[in-house]
């Protein structure tokens, strides 16, 4: 059967079988490798893509339920082939280490700011647990997204 | 070191934080992961795995399923050209003997543990190779295990190995034990229990391997240990020059990744295969299949005087090895080692034994034997000061070791040891005292100390080595065999090279990782790369520098010794300057490299008799001290982290936001340790086989740690830094542990603290 999808802005079709997930497919068929695998099960957040805004574990979404829905992988937040504001936060506030939480860890901290532009480091953290680190301890990934949301509403 | 210590003023990269060039690529997923690689061609592998802790294999078929469709190939052991691998552990000097472990890369006629691999598959598809595995017909027969360290030792237990279930034992002994607790005010015994964990990384086992272009097997692996090509070549019978490892950076390893995964199959079925094969752990396998941190039993009596001070420790050990010994020798050296804690103890009697079980595997874990003995020193002291109505700190700072001090292996302390002024800052960084929010909420603060060895045990004569070359733009290179696990073990390296040969971060580029084409570094394990790598690089980036200004020198007419690298230039004293590019033409003609290749050789020593005593053991160890504040709920026994701080001396830190990183990292991994985590194993069963039931910490289940990061100038790696990767992970579960004794007065000695086991402290239960 196909699957449709609006991925990163372009109109896709894709062949597959009924029982492919989408992490499959933008992994195994779309080569689409900035989605991680890691438990299959919806609960690590590596596999975090953002359809129709909101974040979704990619590996409990059935690709040939998509659709037509606007998926968004990591790739999908480049401005002009440079990072996203928060992107660049993270980098700078050392809230990267192993990096493989990253991708999903940065769409469920952009999809929460869309709702919650102002929040304090405890609804972070709140927003941010489905979303599993390993490395960092979360200090540093709420030190970023704080920063960004200083940034954004020009409190410096 | 010899040098003289550089203050951060002088450094313009050292010593700063830097962003990492790693963060950028990662945040933009740019960076692929050993998964993120697929060939033209390449097929996909599977392994099946015992179903029984323990078992004859009577009967073992794969006709049927190598007749599936798109199944490639099928391997069982008898297709393994050699199908052992081994461990040696040098110098052991226990009631044992020497130890060579081995284990079978495919079982033969027996499994000692669920989980165990018995046959290889790759096919067209995943798909077809799970179907390949559930076609293959064996046949077991059920015999006893035997799952507890205790009633393996016992007479009559059931053999997991035919050399008996006692792997290894250790001992310490120095001073009159009987003498001191003659003498002591108090004596404090303890018994406490720690639980089998699991590394738990985000990225799960995984690899792709394909014959090259000139025949040689290649691997690219999630690896702490690119050397394992080594062990490759022996199981596939072929010299080792034709095995090359190409490490990723690293989803997480934390020791996890230190023994062989996925790169032996990897191995064996490219070689049958001829074609490019690709291998990925499940998450249920991960949590199934890796070896995991020993779960021990300790016993410890301690005496002390009125003053606090300690004049006499007991301690007995008993670590669960699970079914094959892996590095199990060591992680209990690690263990007896550092039995007594970072304090001076004039005499301890201590003895570890490690048993073969029936139980998952356990080996390398972050902190390797050396953090669950925190749990036990860290609770004794607690109680040593409770009894003597002692400040926990001043405790800390009556039995501090200090430089000079001898450890009771007969170790000299050779350093710094920060240990007062680190236990003043963490307790200090927790801030005024918390008010209970509510009338049946308690609240109470916790401290722990700890020392983790950084390096390798000085007998195994550790090595790295690095390579640095110029371009003739002046852009600089670095090889170097390291293996990057996410603690910017790469990045570190290039501040290092840019700050001795005055480029800037951003004209460095570094490869790592490839056995073939990277000077080898040895493993990212045991706190070691920035030590031993760092002074692989700084040495070669030393001598090259030197190399280069000798022929700066000549064209300058002036002494090489007054003139310096910086900003992409030479330049002299008095003011005098010639580009690099220029310095790297004029050294193209005179035929002086452009670029040189170090090793670094730790200080080396011979294996040493530790109940006699009789020396050192390691080079060097980070001192840490951790402060809690808890709340406990007197009604459910629930415990929330509200504050909590982490103090370590890392001797210098080459980038201030790594180290933080690994310090809040660290500290979290150990909150999970004393709180949450436990792979819960019945009769060899594993019942935690996900996320789901293995719980790690989230972001809403801590609080933010603050990082104190000392800088005491000391310490054995380049500019002095001291290992600062495992160190962090020892201290919570006892800080956690003696907040909660502060707090509700009640003490928990079994990990990890659930509220249950709180509970039944507080006695909410009837039993």
């Amino acid at each position: 059967m196909i699957a449709r999808m609006v991925l990163n802005g372009r109109a896709r079709e894709v062949e597959v079988r009924a029982s492919q997930t989408l992490l499959e497919v933008l992994r195994d068929t779309l080569g689409i490798f900035d989605v991680k695998e890691g438990c299959d099960e919806g609960v690590c957040g590596v596999c975090t893509v953002l359809l129709d805004g909101r974040p979704a574990s990619s590996c409990l979404v059935l690709a040939a339920g998509v659709r037509g829905r606007a998926v968004v992988t990591l790739r999908g937040l480049e401005r002009d082939g440079g990072l996203h504001p928060l992107q660049d936060a993270f980098v700078r506030h050392g809230a990267v280490q192993c990096g493989f939480c990253t991708p999903g860890m940065l769409l469920t901290a952009l999809a929460f700011l869309e709702r919650e532009p102002r929040p304090d480091r405890e609804a972070i953290r709140a927003a941010l647990e489905g979303n599993l680190c390993r490395c960092t301890g979360y200090t540093k990934i709420v030190d970023a997204i704080s920063a960004y949301v200083r940034e954004a509403n020009g409190d410096g | 070191m010899a040098d003289a210590i550089a203050t951060r003023e002088a450094l313009r990269i050292v010593g700063h934080a830097v962003p990492r060039h790693d963060a950028r690529d990662k945040v933009a997923a740019a960076t692929a992961y050993a998964a993120d690689w697929a060939l033209p061609g390449m097929l996909h592998a599977a392994v099946l795995r015992s179903p029984y802790p323990s078992a004859r294999i009577v009967k073992l078929s794969y006709a049927r399923a190598a007749a599936i469709e798109g199944v490639a190939v099928v391997l069982t052991a008898k297709d393994v050209p050699r199908n052992t691998l081994a461990t040696d552990v040098p110098g052991q000097t226990s009631a044992v003997g020497p130890l060579r472990a081995t284990l079978s890369v495919l079982a033969e006629d027996r499994v000692r543990h669920q989980g165990e691999p018995v046959a290889l598959v790759a096919a067209e598809t995943l798909e077809q190779a799970h179907a390949a595995l559930e076609a293959i017909e064996v046949e077991y027969e059920r015999t006893p295990g035997v799952f507890i360290p205790e009633a393996a030792l016992a007479a009559g237990a059931p053999q997991v190995h035919a050399a008996g279930n006692l792997l290894a034992q250790w001992r310490i002994a120095r001073g009159d034990v009987a003498a001191g607790f003659a003498r002591a005010a108090v004596v404090v015994e303890g018994e406490y229990t720690t639980q089998l964990v699991d590394a738990a990384y985000l990225e799960p086992e995984s690899g792709v391997a394909w014959i090259d272009g000139d025949g040689v097997i290649t691997i690219r692996v999630s690896t702490q240990v690119i050397e394992h090509f080594r062990d490759v070549a022996e199981v596939l019978r072929v010299e080792q020059n034709r095995v090359r490892v190409i490490g990723t950076y690293l989803g997480g390893g934390f020791g996890g990744k230190e023994d062989v995964t996925v790169e032996i199959y990897l191995g064996l079925l490219a070689l049958k295969t001829g074609r490019p094969v690709k291998m990925v752990w499940t998450r249920a396998e991960s949590l199934l299949a890796r070896a995991k941190r020993h779960p021990y039993r300790m016993r410890y009596r301690t005496g002390a005087l009125a003053t606090g001070e300690i004049v006499a420790q007991e301690i007995d050990l008993l670590a669960d090895a699970g079914a094959y010994a892996y590095l199990s020798a060591l992680v209990l050296l690690y263990s007896t080692v550092t039995a007594a804690g970072p304090y001076r103890v004039p005499a301890v009697r201590a003895e570890a034994r490690v048993a073969y079980t029936n139980n998952p595997p356990t080996s390398a874990m972050r902190g390797f034997g050396a953090m669950q003995t925190v749990f036990g020193y860290e609770s004794q002291m607690d109680r040593v000061a409770r009894a003597l109505g002692l400040d926990p700190v001043e405790v800390r700072r009556v039995n501090a070791l200090r430089r000079g001090d001898t450890l009771p292996v007969g170790q000299v302390i050779e350093t710094h040891v920060a240990l007062p002024e680190l236990a003043e800052r963490a307790w200090a960084a927790l801030g005024p005292p918390t008010l209970p929010r509510a009338p049946h909420v308690r609240v109470g603060r916790g401290l722990a100390c700890n020392f983790q060895p950084y390096g390798r045990i000085v007998w195994l004569h550790d090595w790295s080595s690095a390579w640095i070359g110029f371009e003739m733009d002046g852009s600089l290179v670095v090889r170097c065999g390291v293996p990057d696990v996410g603690g910017g073990q790469a990045s570190s390296l290039c501040q290092i090279a840019a700050e001795v040969l005055g480029v800037s971060l951003a004209r460095v580029s570094i490869h790592i990782a490839d056995s073939a084409l990277t000077p080898l570094a040895g493993t990212t394990t045991a706190s070691r790369q920035l030590y031993m790598s760092g002074n692989a690089v700084l040495k070669a980036a030393r001598e090259l520098a030197a190399q280069i200004l000798a022929v700066a020198a000549t064209l300058l007419r002036a002494d090489a010794d007054g003139l310096e690298l910086t900003d992409d230039a030479v330049v002299a004293r008095d003011g005098r300057s010639l580009a690099l590019p220029e310095v790297l033409r004029e050294c193209a003609r005179v035929g002086v490299p452009r670029s040189h290749l170090a090793v670094y050789h730790a200080p080396a020593g011979e294996p040493v008799d530790l109940a006699t005593g009789s020396g050192k053991v390691f080079p060097d160890y980070t001192f840490g001290a951790h402060a809690a504040e808890v709340e406990v709920d007197t009604e459910t026994g629930r415990v929330r982290i509200l504050r909590y701080a982490a103090a370590h001396d890392v001797g210098r830190a080459i980038n201030p936001q790594s180290v933080e990183g690994q310090i809040q990292g660290g500290a979290v991994q150990g909150l999970g340790y004393g709180l949450m985590e436990e792979v819960v194993v019945e009769d060899g069963i594993n019942l935690t086989t996900s996320f789901a039931t293995y719980l790690i910490p989230t972001a809403a289940d801590v609080p933010d740690v603050e990082a104190v990061v000392v800088e005491s100038g000391e310490g054995l790696g380049p500019f002095n830094a001291r290992g600062i990767g495992e160190p962090p992970i020892g201290p919570p579960a006892a800080a956690v542990a003696n907040a909660i004794a502060d707090a509700a007065r009640v003490r928990v000695t079994r990990l990890p603290i659930t509220a249950e086991r709180v509970a039944r402290a507080l006695g909410l239960f009837d039993d």
